[in-house]
């Protein structure tokens, strides 16, 4: 049997959680003795293939339709499962993104099964499939029994290390007559409100909490995060004191991060701020308490006063970069 | 005039420190202070901003234990209309269950009050992070539905919504009747005021007897992930060492290019 895995793009670009959810997705199909094969959806679906074949599609079905012209949520359920009933995957996963979430939502509700989010862990069990999945942002994991004739599995993002595994990516067409109805949930228009490096890709996050003490303090993060080709981001406690706007919010109700290195300054490191964070490769806290929750999460701490500590740092760098 | 649903779940304070009963079975709430889910407490004041605006009524709707009278009382205090409570016996239900169970309750409320113009989620609960119980009653009710709402605009005939990407904005274009799932940041909700609590006070909570079957997903158990246990290095405090030593690291780390 198959595990089907729904490929993400924008417009033809495929993002690194799609690799994040066909190598999961191989390591299932591997335990099952099944095939990895790949839906891609929307007029650049045969032009994604390759790179879809090198992390493991043998297959990659391509549907194409009006309205499937770009992403909408409604149209892509549909499509994703008039495939599964032509081909009877055992499986259907995707990326735990906002829109792999959503899709699968769809998915499930359509073949009216149950719909596992953010699984790290799933294996073939006697009655279906045993799952752990992330609640509370990934700081609790609930292990489940899942009970279907098909499995529909999202895979945390961030959670597992993409790799390669070139495979033959032979490219089937699947026609489907999709009513034109659908088109009521496709992207209507997109406006770019950041250019470049964002928070949720960028290489370097300066962060700042409660401790910033105001929204002007935030100036010298700026300067250090433009030093740096980085972004700035807050904790939850910033935003609502409407220092900064909630697109900067780095946690579980605002971005997750995985940067290289996440700075931290005065932020004390609540469980759903973590949550946001705990991807990021190195972490350099800047507090003066010791005992904050984020101190002890880093791998690199100040106990200092960030007022004076950010401002040596910036002094530094410029040194450096001359 | 519209008419608006909004579906909350009252949860444990987020940034809690959330512990395990023994039996791994629930999250122990002993010494757990509860709110609403927080995109759900945005979602309520979005749905009360249009309603300040464009007339009508705000019905505000949770799947809880008795306990979830609060969350109800506190939409009370900022401006909810009415409110129903289905009543659980406390333990999480799975999500296609309390689907089905809020699928129910709409039809119930829109035979009695006329159909909802919006009906608004939260994009995901704080606790169980199902990502699915908006978008399986809106299926149910053939709706359409968008998640990862930061704006509405309400217009004659659909509503304009846009979707929070990383760098910028979706756009989507929906008809009414709709379904959104909001994301916080969409507004800063508001507190409530003196008028608000005494409104809250008299608010009128009605019950709705409503179950459904068990889906296809079973808790076995609730544990707590492996913490990679890191050993601190502390730099120097003094400013200027700090600095230092914090670019020293930057530099091992490679991101001191600036470029991208």
């Amino acid at each position: 049997m198959t595990v089907l895995v729904i490929a993400e793009h924008d417009r033809g670009e495929v993002p690194i959680a799609t690799f994040e959810a066909l190598t999961a997705a191989r390591t299932l199909a591997a335990s099952m003795d099944d095939t990895v094969e790949v839906v891609a959806l929307g007029d650049e679906s045969a032009q994604i293939a390759p790179d879809l074949a090198l992390h493991g599609a043998e297959v990659v079905h391509t549907i194409m339709s009006p309205v499937l012209s770009d992403y909408g949520p409604e149209a892509y359920a549909e499509a994703v499962v008039a495939l599964v009933n032509a081909i009877s995957p055992s499986a259907v996963v995707a990326s735990g993104t906002s829109r792999g979430n959503e899709v699968l939502a769809g998915v499930a509700a359509r073949l009216d099964v149950a719909f596992a989010a953010n699984v790290v862990a799933a294996e073939k069990s006697a009655g279906g499939f045993s799952v752990t999945r992330q609640q509370w942002g990934g700081s609790l994991l609930e292990d489940v029994d899942l009970d279907a004739r098909v499995a529909v599995l999202s895979f945390a993002h961030h959670s597992i290390e993409p790799t390669e595994a070139p495979a033959a990516g032979t490219v089937s067409t699947f026609n489907v007559d999709l009513p034109d109805e659908l088109a009521r949930t496709v992207i209507k228009d997109r406006t770019v409100t950041s250019a470049g490096v964002t928070l949720a890709t960028a290489p370097v996050v300066v962060s700042g909490g409660r401790g910033m003490g105001n929204a002007e303090a935030f100036a010298m993060l700026e300067e250090l995060a433009e030093l740096l080709g980085g972004r700035v981001g807050c904790s939850r406690a910033v935003t609502n004191n409407g220092w900064r706007n909630h697109s900067d919010q780095v946690g579980q109700t605002g971005t997750r991060i995985a940067p290289e290195v996440y700075l931290a300054c005065g932020i004390s490191g609540a469980t759903q701020h973590w949550v946001g964070a705990m991807g990021s490769k190195n972490v350099i806290a800047i507090n003066t308490d010791a005992e904050a929750n984020l101190v002890t999460k880093a791998g690199h701490a100040v106990i200092a006063d960030l007022h004076e500590i950010v401002p040596a740092i910036i002094e530094e760098v410029k040194k450096r970069q001359g | 005039m519209m008419r608006v649903l909004v579906c909350v779940k009252r949860v444990p304070a987020p940034g809690s420190r959330i512990n395990i009963t023994d039996d791994e079975q629930d999250v122990d709430t002993a010494h757990l202070g509860f709110t609403t889910s927080p995109h759900e407490e945005c979602a309520l004041e979005e749905a009360v901003q249009i309603v300040e605006r464009e007339g009508g009524e705000v019905v505000v709707l949770t799947v809880g234990p008795a306990e979830a009278e609060e969350q109800l009382r506190y939409a009370a205090s900022v401006g909810g209309t009415s409110f129903v409570l289905v009543p659980t016996d406390g333990t999480a239900l799975d999500p296609q269950r309390t689907a089905s169970i809020i699928t129910q309750a709409v039809n119930e409320s829109e035979s009695e009050g006329g159909q909802f113009d919006l009906i608004l989620f939260g994009n995901e609960s704080a606790d169980s992070a199902g990502f699915q119980v908006g978008v399986r009653v809106a299926h149910a009710l053939g709706r359409p539905m968008v998640n990862g709402i930061k704006g509405i605009e309400v217009g004659e005939s659909t509503f304009t919504a846009q979707r929070a990407i990383d760098g910028g904005l979706e756009v989507y274009e929906v008809p009414r009747p709709a379904v959104l799932g909001i994301l916080e940041g969409i507004n800063l909700p508001r507190y409530p005021t003196m008028k608000g609590r005494l409104a809250s006070r008299k608010a009128v909570i009605g019950e709705a007897p409503i179950d459904s079957d068990a889906g296809g997903l079973r808790r076995v158990r609730l544990h707590r992930p492996e913490e990679t246990v890191s050993q601190t290095i502390m730099l120097p405090t003094e400013a200027a060492a700090a600095a230092t030593a914090v670019v020293d690291l930057l530099e091992e780390l490679g991101v001191m290019g600036g470029e991208s």
